[in-house]
């Protein structure tokens, strides 16, 4: 007789397929994380700028690279993202949203939101340097 | 604990084929989990070959024609064949749902039937139910009272009545419950989504004296918490029941008492 403990355990996240919500669910995670991470980043930058002009210009350098550019606009779009979803979550905490429509409705015009908040800021940062 | 791999022995391996009739037109390839306990094998994947021309429109049809005319030895729970028992419940096409009440029409390809996800498995699509009946009595299903009742039963308006509906008419069919990622990680100290719901179907009864009391056990960083809005559970139900709202219910009331 097989026991409890013998038992195999069934197929689960390797056999389930994602779901809209479940996605957004561990995005609003893994951005909560880069966020964290970004707040490093964030320090990084504002202590170089009290170390002294070449700490400054070294920071400057390292996150204007094309790589520190792409991390700068993977943690807009962490920040654009977790913000949006962020308010989802306050209008679930007072009840409202909760049906399959709207969990739809408002998890598409949260990709959305993020995505164009995400561009506009990029477009309006790259137009402000070609101004100055 | 999160594991996101399966141990050694649960791993699945590819299994047999029984193939259909060399005349059948409209042919359909299902895929269904296997596990034999005597052998002390791995599970595995059986293929069989239905000829949808043969056979009844729901999954739980071509599982019954698989287990009457292929393979007599395919273990599953079936009874009322129309969505009201709750024990065909499987992950049928990547979600958890009834088999009876799933047209095999709506899946596109071939059709994967799993046992419902993270369970221990008894064997094929048969689970050990045990933990979630335990997690259902814990929340006391059933209504608790102080006061001595009148010489009648105890009356409800029809607004106070209709606070139970969405929940009364769960199954307890557990897709929800295991659909949950949560309850994957912690199915020990999360209660999950279907025994919530149940826990705030009495919540909200008016004719219930204990609310404090239910509420006072929920109160709790795992039991309730470990809901983290991921709504796996409202986008499964078989009966389009809302447990991610019950759940957010229940915190509210939590949040209101402070």
């Amino acid at each position: 007789m097989a026991t409890q403990q013998q038992r195999p355990l069934s197929p689960h996240l390797m056999i389930y397929r994602p779901q809209m919500t479940s996605v957004l669910s561990i995005t609003h995670r893994f951005t909560g994380v880069a966020l964290s991470f970004g707040a490093l980043v964030l320090t990084y930058w504002l202590t170089s700028a009290a170390y002294g002009p070449e700490a400054f210009t070294r920071a400057q350098a390292v996150l204007g690279s094309w790589f520190g550019r792409l991390v700068l606009f993977a943690l807009t779009f962490s920040l654009f993202f977790h913000f949006c979803n962020g308010i989802r979550h306050l209008a679930w905490d007072a009840g409202w949203g909760f049906e399959m429509n709207r969990l739809r409705a408002t998890g598409w015009l949260v990709v959305a939101a993020s995505v164009l908040l995400t561009l506009a800021s990029w477009l309006a940062a790259y137009a402000v340097a070609a101004g100055a | 604990m999160v594991e996101f791999s399966l141990p050694p022995r649960s791993k699945v391996r590819p299994g047999r084929t029984h193939k259909a009739a060399p005349d059948a037109v409209r042919m359909k390839r299902f895929h269904v989990y296997r596990y034999d306990p005597d052998s002390g094998d791995n599970p595995r994947l059986d293929t069989f070959e239905i000829d949808l021309d043969a056979c009844g429109p729901m999954v739980l049809d071509a599982l019954l024609k698989i287990k009457n005319e292929v393979d007599t030895t395919l273990a599953f729970r079936r009874s009322c064949r129309e969505g009201v028992c709750g024990s065909c419940a499987f992950n049928i096409d990547g979600t958890n749902t009834l088999a009876c009440i799933k047209p095999i029409d709506e899946i596109r390809g071939d059709v994967k039937i799993y046992p419902l996800p993270h369970m221990a498995v008894v064997k094929d699509l048969v689970v050990d139910l045990s933990l979630a009946y335990a997690q259902y009595a814990a929340i006391e299903p059933w209504l608790e009272t102080e006061s001595t009742p009148a010489d009648r039963e105890r009356r409800q308006s029809p607004e106070e009545r209709a606070k139970l509906d969405g929940m009364w008419e769960c199954v307890l069919c557990f897709c929800c419950q295991t659909s949950c990622p949560s309850y994957w990680w912690n199915p020990e100290k999360y209660l999950g989504p279907a025994i919530l719901l149940q826990a705030y179907r009495w919540i909200a009864d008016s004719r219930d004296e204990h609310t404090a009391e239910r509420l006072d056990f929920l109160d709790d960083p795992y039991r309730l918490y470990r809901c983290h809005t991921i709504m796996n559970c409202t986008s499964t139900c078989p009966k389009d029941l809302n447990p991610g709202k019950a759940i957010a219910e229940i915190k509210k009331l939590q949040a209101q008492r402070r």
